[in-house]
């Protein structure tokens, strides 16, 4: 079994696919924190946020659908942030008797809750679209437009030149645990050793993950400097943004420009 | 699938954008360091064992073990990865790792990257080697140094890292502190035990099979001493800070008024039309709605328009 099915990326023809990525990763950030600093309860401007990611999600041909369930990934953090509809102070909603305690919710602290919880959805469909339309090349492409050091980049592509590699060496190591131990049926039989004995053994292989890795990088590195490498990181120039794409960039930022004044003009 | 979203990973919304941006910068700056240290210290080395080893740390947090009642633990890799690889490597690998989490699996947002790269990668790292280096020093060269240091970077790493979650959460005012602090506490001292323990088995592993990467090298303490101070500084600051916090929210609350106040302060900025009103709709809430429905309108319209346009054009071709 292999692991290609971890690379999120679809390759599809779309106007989303095809735009220059390094003006699709500007745009995703900005996007991001653009939704990041419209105040709580702005509802209106929220929709037209959404309504922004679902436009480019039907533009980019992944289905809305598919997007959707993706960006269902980061609820469960929904949790972390559920107590301040009760620490808020405000006009009360109702109460919850837990125990000796009351606990009262307030208008502004779900409104609050709400905010957060849909703020994060389209931050996450916003990401989601950017990994989903970009392939990984192209996305080193436009973090060596932003400026990120260079043998940073080098360093994430060759991360992730090998994670396929390393994730099939980690399930081996996972279908080999399986393969040794023996489980039986029937739920009265306990199955495998202590805990600490089952943490040593899954640290046993996560150390032996690690050494393949480090002697691997080392056979890489000898690979390397038998082509020549000499510790310089040399890519091509990137080429011009067309007229067209600057277009798309001013456009889209200043979109995001206007949708953040409204939201500060009126909330 | 193998991939479970953690608790240690904020995504995007749930910090302000004033903190996300205060913690990208602070990242910057320390992995900006790391990276001229690294090469100085690895030279052309550098690129192929940083690249290889992140993608070790990415999938042996796949590796799994039953703990109870259906729940799992698993490794996180701050304190491996810096007991083996010293604490300036350790923070271009962890900061690779996250990266990549949150770029292409949406495992922690984009704005939020820098603070989960502050968490995991920079805090987590200077604790575990904080951490291990005082038991390896105490212990001298014998055996147990080595795993009691291990169970104790791997703990405290993780500890650590998720108290300064919670006050991260807490200044965005996204969750309060008297909650966040001690339910991150108590979920991950439990999630730390497994940390540890796995962090032990591995430390087990290498010293049989290559004792040489675990030796008390000189070398490797180049500007150790600084990271060992940082790391006992962050520890015992967050502590001692998020108890306080979590005990006094009077201090985080007048950290989130002092924030209201900057943001009415930027409001008093934007409010050139001070009674803003939708043109020929009295009721300032209905105008609101439709302002709303009218821009959703225009931009599904265009989109659809959009989508429509390149269908027939498709199919002409």
């Amino acid at each position: 079994m292999h692991v290609h099915f971890l690379d999120p990326y679809r390759p599809k023809i779309s106007p989303v696919h095809s735009l220059d990525p390094r003006v699709k990763f500007v745009l995703i950030l900005a996007f991001i924190l653009c939704t990041a600093l419209t105040p709580s309860a702005a509802w209106p401007i929220y929709i037209l946020l959404l309504s922004l990611a679902v436009a480019v999600e039907v533009l980019s041909d992944l289905g809305v659908g598919y997007v959707f369930k993706r960006a269902m990934l980061a609820l469960p953090f929904v949790l972390a942030a559920l107590p301040v509809i009760f620490s808020t102070a405000g006009s009360p909603l109702f109460s919850l008797p837990l125990g000796s305690w009351t606990l009262t919710a307030s208008l502004p602290g779900l409104e609050r809750f709400l905010s957060i919880t849909i703020k994060s959805w389209i931050s996450v469909q916003a990401a989601i679209l950017l990994a989903a339309t970009t392939s990984f090349p192209d996305l080193l492409v436009a973090m060596r437009a932003v400026r990120i050091p260079r043998l940073l980049v080098a360093v994430f592509g060759l991360m992730w030149r090998y994670l396929f590699v390393l994730v099939d060496e980690a399930l081996r190591l996972l279908r080999a645990r399986a393969a040794r131990s023996g489980s039986s049926g029937d739920p009265k039989l306990k199955t495998g050793g202590s805990l600490v004995w089952r943490a040593r053994v899954a640290g046993g292989m996560a150390g032996s993950l690690f050494l393949r890795g480090f002697e691997r990088s080392d056979r890489i590195y000898m690979a390397m400097l038998s082509r020549g490498y000499d510790g310089e990181v040399r890519s091509l120039p990137l080429p011009e943004l067309t007229p067209a794409h600057w277009l798309v960039l001013f456009f889209g930022l200043s979109l995001l420009m206007l949708l953040l004044l409204f939201s500060h003009l009126l909330w | 699938m193998f991939y479970s979203p953690e608790p240690m990973h904020i995504p995007d919304g749930f910090l302000s954008g004033l903190v996300s941006i205060l913690l990208w910068i602070i990242s910057i700056v320390v992995v900006g360091y790391a990276l001229k240290r690294v090469s100085k210290d690895l030279g052309e080395r550098q690129v192929p064992l940083m690249g290889v080893l992140a993608a070790a740390i990415f999938a042996g947090q796949m590796l799994n073990f039953a703990v109870a009642g259906g729940t799992s633990g698993h490794l996180m890799g701050a304190a491996l990865a810096t007991i083996l690889l010293g604490p300036w490597a350790a923070v271009l690998v962890l900061t690779t790792v996250v990266g990549v989490q949150a770029l292409i699996f949406q495992d922690g947002g984009l704005l939020a990257l820098g603070a989960n790269i502050l968490n995991m990668g920079v805090i987590g790292v200077a604790v575990a080697y904080m951490a291990y280096q005082t038991i390896r020093k105490l212990a001298g060269e014998r055996r147990w140094g080595v795993f009691f240091g291990g169970l104790a970077a791997g703990w405290l790493s993780v500890v650590i890292a998720s108290l300064a979650v919670a006050l991260e959460l807490a200044v965005s005012g996204t969750s309060p502190a008297n909650v966040a602090v001690p339910a991150m506490a108590g979920i991950h001292a439990l999630i730390g035990i497994g940390e540890g323990l796995i962090t032990i088995g591995a430390l087990a592993f290498v010293y049989t099979v290559r004792p040489d990467l675990l030796r008390l090298k000189s070398e490797r303490a180049v500007g150790g001493a600084a990271v060992w101070v940082v790391g006992l500084l962050l520890a015992i600051g967050l502590a001692i800070a998020s108890p306080l916090a979590s005990s006094h929210p009077d201090g985080l609350e007048w950290v989130a008024e002092q924030k209201g106040f900057l943001d009415t302060a930027q409001g008093a900025l934007y409010e050139i039309i001070p009674d803003y009103i939708f043109p020929g709709v009295a009721n300032e809430a209905l105008a609101t709605i439709l302002a709303g429905i009218l821009g959703t309108l225009i931009v599904f319209g265009a989109a659809l328009g959009l989508a429509h346009l390149r269908r027939s054009r498709q199919t002409a071709e």
